[in-house]
Parts: structure tokens; C-alpha cells; sequence
């Protein structure tokens, strides 16, 4: 579903991505964690071209998104991405800021585009939140709201930027248990993460990233359990 | 003492009634404000259009457009407002019919232009990346993101800074009088050429910008007070 060969970022001088090669399966959930400064999110950000890689190829169901003709657009239409800092529109209601997206880019009309919005906000919790705006919500409402608006674009994989790390420490488990429903459901995913916890329980395959480049990777199970990497060791010594 | 004060108030009366009173002298100076307003509250309107456009321009990555968007600015914001006046009025429509006061309009429209340009491009840029990045990943092209996403937060963020250069403009749009009587200086100098009394006049006139600048200015103050307001809701 997503194939990676050989992607470098570079910014300036800097080199943060040094050559990764990686292949993400339908239905695979990939979390990734490393210190940070290893270009983890650097390499999330790669994936839908928010970030424009300096050398290297990836293939989205079969389509380079780095050659020069491809439509960025369509691309990230498959692929919904929340962020770190949740990024809703603080001008827009709840019910807009998921709408907004499938009546521009999809043109399905108010009445579907709602009614989806409607069952999205149900399914992360917050169907009572419609007619709110963002400001009125909480961090972790902001980030469930966040969820439900790139999954209003029905994609076929969900990359997470860090997504519980700018909430208080007693909302992380909402956004990560509708994350947790989402995998359950199927959802190919890839998750930038501090939590150890949820990498442990809900990933399929962990990846170690440190200086730019992938350290090691496996189960979670055998990345948790059984480091072999020196620097996967001494990672993991310090934030478990 | 008391002879001195009724001689000047006696001149007072005298100079109050040449201007304002006989003929229906006060209608002159209701119409000429009305113009005053009119020109500004356009010219204000152009030049939000050709603000935005001049600040999506300077924003573009497309070099043809920037720099004419660039040059627009540059020149505008280097020469005096009164000069762009004449160039407007004598050259450009020279041989164009057309009402006085639309061409202050115009000519204070693009000049305002360019002034709004940087204070949109600054309500732009004010934005947080994120949002921009937010809009993208969900798919929207970049025109859409700025059309729905980006420009309604930048204007209402600016809105202050518009409401000001109406103001601005109030004072500034004075200078057209160097090519028409229709604003409130020519109603005042209509006066002078029939009383040949200089001072009350413009004395009045100035008591006038002031009382309806005062009054504008607090009414905005008090929209902008409430629109802070409505953020924090």
C-alpha cells in the first residue's frame, strides 16, 4: 500500500532523513517511535508530501507521489492525517470543519456531506458537539474532532503526528481509545507516538527511528521485549 | 471687558450666518461631507479588492505576478497621494467622462490598495502554518485552502486595521479638492470666494473632521472591543 525506497530530507545542511526503505501493508498498523530529533514525524510528514523529499521514491497504492506530474491532491485524498497541535478551523463550526473537505474536493452535497459528519462525530463520541466551535472544546475533543474530519474524506490510510502529544495527561486516553476503534476497524495506519502503551498494544509492526534512519523494527513484542539495538536499549531504558 | 466679548461674539454670529445660514450655505457643507464619506467608504471597498489581490500576488509563488504586484506597491506607497491625484484626473481620464467624485474614488482606491496589501499579507501570514497544512492534507488545493481556510481568519483578524485606514482615508480624501468643490473643503472654499472670510470656513470644517472622526472612531472601537469578545466564546 505504501512503499518507501530510499527517502532523504534534507533541510539546509541538515540531513534528517538518511535513506529509509520501508513497505506498509493494507491493514498494518505502524508506530513509530525514536527520541526526539530522529526525524520520526520528518518522515510521516514525507508521506503526503507536506514535506518534499530531496531524493528518494514513494509509491501510494501503486502511484509514485514524488514523480513531478502526480496530483498531490488526489493523493491526500486517500490518506487523512491529524496532527499534533489538531489544527481544526477556529472559524468554522464542528459540523463545518468536517463538511468542509468532502463538499469542496469530494462535491457530495451539504445533506450527505452532513449526514456522514453526523455518524463520524457519533462514532468518536461527540455527536452533541455539532453546532460547538473549536475554542468551546477540549484538547482531547479538538483531537477526536481532528480524527472524524480526515476520516470524513473516507481515506485509505491515516497517518497520526504525535497525536496525544499536546494534550493534559487525563485526555490521552480518549484519543487513543477512538484510535484504538479505528485499527480495530481495519484502518491501515501509521502513528507517531510517545505511548509506549498504545505502540505495544494496538501496532502491528514497531519501528525504531534514531539519526535519520530506521534502528529496528518488529513486532511489538519483539522491539519491547527484546531490543537488539543498542540505541533501541538505552531508548527504551529511559521512557519505560 | 464685557464690549470686547460682545464684539466677538457678535463676529462669530455675523461669520455663523454668512457660512452656514445664509442661502442655505449649511446644504453645501451636508452635501461635501456626504461626498467625503462616500469617496472614502469606496475608495476603501477598491482598495480592499486590489489589496487582496496585490497581497495574493506578493504572496504567489508565480514571479510574474509578484512582481507586479511588487512594483504596484513600491510605486504607490513612493509617491504623494496628491500627485497620484493629478496623474489620475489629468492624464488618465483626461478624456474620459466621468463623475468627479468616482474618480477620487478610484484614485484613492488604488492608493489605499497598496496599504491594505501589506496589512492583508501580514493578517495572512499571521495564520498559522497548520492550517494551511490541515486544509492541504484533507485534500484541498491551495486556492481552496485560502478561500476557506486562511482568508475568512486573516480578514477578521485585520478588520481593526481596515476600519483605520477608513479613517485614514477621511482625512487623506481632503486632497481632492486640488480637482473638484464637491467634498467638504470645497464647500468651504465656496464660502470663502463669496464672504472672503478665510478663517471660519476652514476653522468649521476642521471642527467637523474632528467630531465625525471622533464619532466613527468610537464606534469602531466599541465593534472591535466586541468582536475580541466573540473570539474568546
Amino acid at each position: 500500500m505504501i512503499k518507501v525506497a530510499g527517502l532523504k530530507k534534507s533541510f539546509g545542511e541538515l540531513e534528517v532523513l538518511k535513506g529509509i526503505n520501508q513497505h506498509i501493508k493494507k491493514g498494518e498498523k505502524v508506530v513509530v517511535i525514536g527520541p526526539s530529533g530522529s526525524g520520526k514525524s520528518t518522515f510521516l510528514r514525507c508521506l503526503n508530501l507536506l514535506e518534499v523529499p530531496t531524493e528518494g521514491e514513494i509509491l501510494i497504492e501503486g502511484e509514485s507521489i514524488t514523480a513531478p506530474k502526480t496530483n498531490v491532491n488526489k493523493i491526500r485524498e486517500k490518506m487523512g492525517m491529524v496532527f499534533q497541535q489538531f489544527n481544526l478551523f477556529p472559524h468554522l463550526s464542528i459540523l463545518d470543519n468536517i463538511t468542509l473537505a468532502p463538499m469542496k474536493v469530494k462535491k457530495k452535497s451539504r445533506e450527505e456531506a452532513e449526514k456522514l459528519a453526523r455518524e463520524l462525530l457519533r462514532r468518536v463520541g461527540l455527536e452533541d458537539k455539532a453546532d460547538a466551535y473549536p475554542a468551546q472544546l477540549s484538547g482531547g475533543q479538538q483531537q477526536r474532532i481532528a480524527i472524524a474530519r480526515a476520516l470524513a474524506m473516507e481515506p485509505d490510510i491515516m497517518l497520526f503526528d504525535e497525536p496525544t502529544s499536546a494534550l493534559d495527561p487525563e485526555m490521552v486516553g480518549e484519543v487513543l481509545s477512538v484510535m484504538k476503534d479505528l485499527a480495530d476497524a481495519g484502518m491501515t495506519m501509521v502513528v507517531v507516538t510517545h505511548e509506549m502503551g498504545f505502540a505495544r498494544e494496538v501496532g502491528s509492526r514497531v519501528l525504531f527511528m534514531d539519526e535519520g534512519i530506521v534502528q529496528e523494527e518488529g513486532t511489538p513484542d519483539e522491539v519491547f521485549s527484546n531490543p537488539k539495538n543498542e540505541r533501541t536499549k538505552s531508548f527504551l531504558s529511559k521512557v519505560l | 471687558m464685557s464690549a470686547w466679548l460682545t464684539g466677538l461674539w457678535n463676529g462669530f454670529i455675523f461669520a455663523f450666518n454668512s457660512t452656514f445660514i445664509l442661502e442655505g450655505r449649511w446644504k453645501w457643507f451636508v452635501s461635501g461631507l456626504g461626498y467625503t464619506l462616500l469617496i472614502s467608504l469606496f475608495a476603501v471597498l477598491l482598495g480592499l479588492i486590489l489589496g487582496i489581490l496585490a497581497a495574493l500576488g506578493k504572496l504567489s509563488k508565480f514571479k510574474v505576478l509578484k512582481a507586479i504586484s511588487g512594483v504596484y506597491v513600491d510605486v504607490i506607497r513612493g509617491t504623494p497621494t496628491m500627485v497620484q491625484l493629478l496623474i489620475i484626473y489629468y492624464i488618465i481620464f483626461a478624456n474620459i467622462p466621468i463623475a468627479k467624485w468616482f474618480v477620487g474614488v478610484i484614485a484613492f482606491g488604488i492608493n489605499s490598495g497598496a496599504y491594505i496589501a501589506e496589512i492583508v499579507r501580514g493578517g495572512i501570514l499571521s495564520i498559522n502554518i497548520g492550517q494551511t497544512e490541515a486544509g492541504r492534507s484533507l485534500g484541498l488545493t491551495s486556492a481552496q485552502t485560502m478561500k476557506n481556510i486562511i482568508m475568512p481568519q486573516a480578514i477578521k483578524n485585520i478588520l481593526p486595521a481596515l476600519a483605520n485606514e477608513f479613517i485614514v482615508l477621511i482625512k487623506e480624501t481632503a486632497v481632492i479638492g486640488m480637482v473638484s468643490n464637491i467634498d467638504l473643503v470645497g464647500a468651504a472654499r465656496k464660502v470663502q470666494s463669496l464672504t472672503y472670510d478665510f478663517a471660519f470656513p476652514l476653522i468649521s470644517i476642521a471642527v467637523i473632521y474632528y467630531v465625525v472622526i471622533k464619532i466613527l472612531s468610537t464606534i469602531l472601537n466599541k465593534l472591535e472591543a466586541r468582536l475580541r469578545k466573540s473570539d474568546r466564546r
